[in-house]
C-alpha cells in the first residue's frame, strides 16, 4: 500500500516539475521547450481578427456543397498562410442552410489588408453566349448562359504574354474540369465564349474547335500586376464559391496586452488569498490543499499548453474560476473529516471517511458543471468557446489533483499522532 | 440548532418578494440588447490627437457616416470613445476611419465588431436555447442522481426544488443587472448569458451539498420528520456551503478589483449571483422540500 502512494506520489511529482517548466515561459530549460510549443493565445489579447464569411451556394447542386466548403476553408488557409500570421485558424461552420466560414487571425498586423486579401475573389466563371441580333439595345444582344465550369476546376495556372505583349493568364483544368471544358468548347464552336472574373465580363474569345486537355488561355487584362495577383491566387486556388463578410471583430494589440497582465495578477493574487484563507481555517490540512492547488494549476496550465487551447481573455477568465472551485472538494473533504473527527474517530479512519462521503457530493456538482461546460461549448461560438472549454478541462484536471493528489499526499506525509 | 423549518416561510417570502421584485425589474427598465443580439457595429478608438466630446463625435457620425442609429460612449481612458451604429461593412468601416484620421488627427482604431443581423438572432436563439438546456439539464440530473432515495420524498421532487432555486438564481442577478444596466447603460451581450448559466452551474453544488446531506440523513438517522432531517442537514453542511461559495468569491473579488475591466461586469454579475445562490441553498432548496411533500 505505501509503495503504490509512494510510486503515484513520484509520478505527480514528476509530472508537475516537467509542467512547470514546460509552462512558465521564463524558465530555463522551459524556454528551450517553449520554442516549438509556444502559448497560443487568442486574438483578444494579441490583437487580430475573427471574420464569420457567409458561403454563397445558390449556384452549387446541393450535393456538392460540402466539398465546397472544404475546398474555401484550403483555399482560404493557403491565403492566410501568405500574410504570416502566427497559427491563423479557419474553421467552417453550419446554421441551418447557411455555410459559413470562421477565420482568426491573431497577431496580425494588418487586418485591413488581410480582409481585402480573403475577400478578394477570384471566382472564375465561363459562360455560353446566346447571340440576339435582332435586338435593339446592347445589353440584350448578348444572354450569358453560365456553365458549370468555373473556378473550382482550376488546377494551376502561368503568366505568359501574347504576341503583342499583353499579358495572358494560362489556366490549366483538373481532369473534370478538362471535360467540362472539352464539351463546352464543342458544344460552342464558331460562337464566343465568356470568361467572368469575379462577375465581370473580362473576354469572350470565340471559340475555333473542341479544345481538349484542359487548358485555356484568359486574354483581355491589361494590366500586368492585376494579370500577376490572379495567378497567384489560382495557384493558391480559386475560391469555389463566392463568400460575403458577415460578421468581424477586430481588437488592436495595445488594448489586449493590458488586459493580459491585468488578468493574470488578478488570478494570481486570487489564487494566494485562495491558499491563504485555506491554511488558516483548515491548518495543516489546508496545507496539503494548498499544495494541491498549485499541482492543479501546474497540470492544467500544461494540458492547456499541450493540446493548445487557445488562451483568450474569457478563458483565462474560466481558469481563473476554476481555481475558487477547484479546493471545493477539499472544503468538503475537510469539513466532513473535522466531524468524524468530533464524533470520535481516529485520525486516519475520519480523513477515509471524509474522503468517502464526501465524494457524492463532489461527483454531482462536478458533473452538472460538466454539463454546463458542454452546453456552453456547444452553444456559443468565438471567445465564449474558449471560457467553457478552460471551465470543462479545469474542472476534470481538479477532480484528479483534490481528491486523488490530496489524498496520497496525506496518506504520506500527514503526521498522525 | 438553527431551527430553519420554523422560520421557513419567512425565507421562502424573502426569496419570492426577491423574485418579484426582480421579475418586475426586468419588464421595468427592460434589456438593452448589445450587437450580439441585434446585429451591428461597435466600434472603439481612441483620440490621441484633438479631444472630441461624445456629442461632437454624435453629431460628426450622423452627418458623415449617413447612419440613424448612433450611440456614443466615452471609455475610461483618455480620449477613448465608443460608437454604437447600424452594421457597417467594410468598405465604409475603411472609409470612415480614414475620413476621421483626415478630420480629427491622430486616431487609433482599438476594437471594431460588426454582426450582422442574422448572426444575432441566431446568437440570441442559442442563448436561449442554452439557457433552457442548463436549467431543465440539471435539474433532470439531480433528479437522476437522488433516483434511489425514493423514500419519503420522491427523487422528483429534488428536481423539481433544484429547478425552483436555479430560476430563482437567474432570475434575480438578471433583475438586478436590468436596474444596474439602466442607469450605467449596460447592454445584454453574450457575456451576460454566460455569466447567468455559470451562476447557475456554481448554485447548484451547495443545493447538491445540503440534499446530499438530506439524503445521507433519511437512511442513518432512520424515523425522524422530514423537517426536522433538514434542519440536521442543513446545520451540518452550513460552514462548508458558506466556505465553498467563499472560495470563489475571493477569486471573483480578485478579478473584478483587479483583472481587465472588460470582464468586470461580467465578474460583478457572477459574484452577486453566487452569494444568492448560496442564499437558496441553504435557505429555500430544502423548506421547498417540505412544502412539496406536503401537498
Amino acid at each position: 500500500m505505501k509503495a503504490k502512494n509512494l510510486s503515484l506520489f513520484i509520478l505527480v511529482l514528476i509530472l508537475t516539475v516537467a509542467a512547470v517548466f514546460f509552462v512558465y515561459p521564463k524558465a530555463p530549460i522551459g524556454g528551450f521547450l517553449s520554442q516549438y510549443m509556444p502559448w497560443r493565445l487568442g486574438l483578444d489579447l494579441v490583437g487580430g481578427s475573427y471574420l464569420v464569411y457567409e458561403i454563397d451556394m445558390t449556384n452549387v447542386a446541393s450535393t456538392d456543397r460540402d466539398s465546397v466548403v472544404n475546398g474555401l476553408r484550403d483555399v482560404i488557409e493557403k491565403r492566410v498562410n501568405l500574410f504570416g500570421v502566427a497559427e491563423p485558424r479557419v474553421t467552417t461552420s453550419r446554421a441551418g442552410d447557411a455555410y459559413r466560414l470562421n477565420v482568426e487571425l491573431a497577431g496580425v498586423k494588418d487586418v485591413k489588408e488581410a480582409i481585402t486579401q480573403i475577400g478578394e475573389t477570384p471566382f472564375l466563371q465561363f459562360a455560353e453566349v446566346r447571340e440576339n441580333p435582332a435586338a435593339t439595345s446592347t445589353a440584350a444582344k448578348e444572354e450569358f448562359i453560365f456553365s458549370d465550369l468555373n473556378g473550382r476546376y482550376v488546377k494551376g495556372a502561368q503568366l505568359s504574354f501574347t504576341q503583342v505583349g499583353l499579358p495572358m493568364v494560362n489556366i490549366e483544368f483538373n481532369d473534370e474540369g478538362a471535360k467540362l471544358f472539352e464539351t463546352l468548347t464543342s458544344k460552342n464552336i464558331g460562337k464566343p465564349l465568356a470568361i467572368f472574373l469575379d462577375n465581370n465580363l473580362i473576354s469572350a474569345p470565340r471559340v475555333s474547335e473542341a479544345i481538349a486537355g484542359g487548358k485555356a488561355q484568359i486574354t483581355g487584362i491589361n494590366d500586368l500586376k492585376e494579370a500577376q495577383t490572379l495567378v497567384e491566387r489560382f495557384n493558391a486556388g480559386a475560391l469555389p464559391a463566392p463568400i460575403k463578410l458577415i460578421n468581424q471583430q477586430t481588437i488592436s494589440a495595445s488594448l489586449g496586452q493590458d488586459s493580459l497582465q491585468k488578468t493574470i495578477w488578478a488570478g494570481l493574487w486570487g489564487t494566494l488569498a485562495v491558499m491563504l484563507f485555506m491554511v488558516l481555517y483548515y491548518h495543516g490540512l489546508g496545507f496539503f490543499a494548498t499544495i494541491a492547488l498549485f499541482i492543479y494549476i501546474a497540470l492544467t496550465l500544461a494540458v492547456f499548453k499541450v493540446f493548445s487551447v487557445t488562451m483568450s481573455l474569457a478563458g483565462i477568465a474560466g481558469f481563473v474560476l476554476s481555481i475558487g472551485m477547484a479546493v471545493d472538494a477539499n472544503v468538503l473533504i475537510f469539513e466532513r473529516t473535522r466531524e468524524e473527527i468530533k464524533k470520535g474517530l481516529h485520525k486516519v479512519s475520519a480523513l477515509d471517511e471524509g474522503f468517502r462521503r464526501a465524494w457524492t457530493s463532489i461527483r454531482d456538482s462536478n458533473l452538472t458543471t460538466i454539463l454546463t461546460a458542454l452546453i456552453l461549448y456547444n452553444l456559443t461560438s468565438g471567445f465564449v468557446k474558449g471560457f467553457a472549454l478552460t471551465l470543462l478541462i479545469g474542472v476534470v484536471v481538479s477532480m484528479f489533483t483534490a481528491i486523488t493528489v490530496t489524498r496520497n499526499l496525506l496518506k504520506l506525509f500527514y503526521p498522525v499522532k | 440548532m438553527f431551527d430553519l423549518i420554523k422560520y421557513k416561510n419567512l425565507f421562502i417570502g424573502f426569496s419570492l418578494l426577491m423574485l418579484v421584485l426582480a421579475v418586475v425589474g426586468i419588464f421595468t427598465f427592460g434589456f438593452r440588447e448589445g450587437i450580439d443580439f441585434t446585429g451591428g457595429t461597435l466600434w472603439q478608438m481612441q483620440f490621441t490627437g484633438k479631444v472630441v466630446s461624445v456629442s461632437e463625435l454624435e453629431n460628426y457620425v450622423k452627418t458623415n457616416f449617413g447612419v440613424e442609429n448612433v450611440l456614443v460612449t466615452a471609455g475610461s481612458e483618455n480620449g477613448v470613445m465608443m460608437v454604437r451604429t447600424n452594421e457597417l461593412s467594410e468598405e465604409q468601416h475603411q472609409n470612415y476611419l480614414a475620413k476621421m484620421q483626415q478630420d480629427f488627427g491622430a486616431v487609433e482604431e482599438l476594437r471594431f465588431e460588426s454582426i450582422g443581423p442574422t448572426i444575432g438572432a441566431e446568437l440570441k436563439s442559442k442563448a436561449i436555447w442554452a439557457f433552457i438546456l442548463v436549467l431543465f439539464g440539471i435539474s433532470l440530473y439531480i433528479a437522476f442522481a437522488f433516483r434511489k432515495v425514493s423514500y419519503p420524498v420522491s427523487s422528483w421532487k429534488y428536481g423539481i426544488a433544484t429547478l425552483i432555486c436555479l430560476f430563482h438564481d437567474a432570475i434575480i442577478p438578471a433583475g438586478l443587472y436590468a436596474w444596474w444596466g439602466s442607469m450605467r447603460g449596460l447592454e445584454i451581450d453574450t457575456n451576460f448569458v454566460v455569466a447567468i448559466l455559470v451562476i447557475m452551474g456554481f448554485s447548484v453544488h451547495d443545493t447538491i451539498v445540503v440534499f446530499d446531506r438530506i439524503r445521507e440523513n433519511l437512511i442513518v438517522q432512520k424515523g425522524k420528520k422530514l423537517g426536522e432531517i433538514i434542519n440536521i442537514s442543513v446545520n451540518q453542511t452550513f460552514a462548508r456551503s458558506i466556505n465553498t461559495t467563499l472560495t470563489l468569491v475571493i477569486v471573483l473579488v480578485a478579478m473584478y478589483l483587479l483583472g481587465a475591466s472588460t470582464l468586470s461586469n461580467f465578474v460583478l454579475l457572477i459574484l452577486v449571483g453566487s452569494v444568492i445562490g448560496t442564499y437558496s441553498s441553504i435557505f429555500m432548496a430544502s423548506p421547498l422540500l417540505t412544502y412539496l411533500q406536503n401537498k
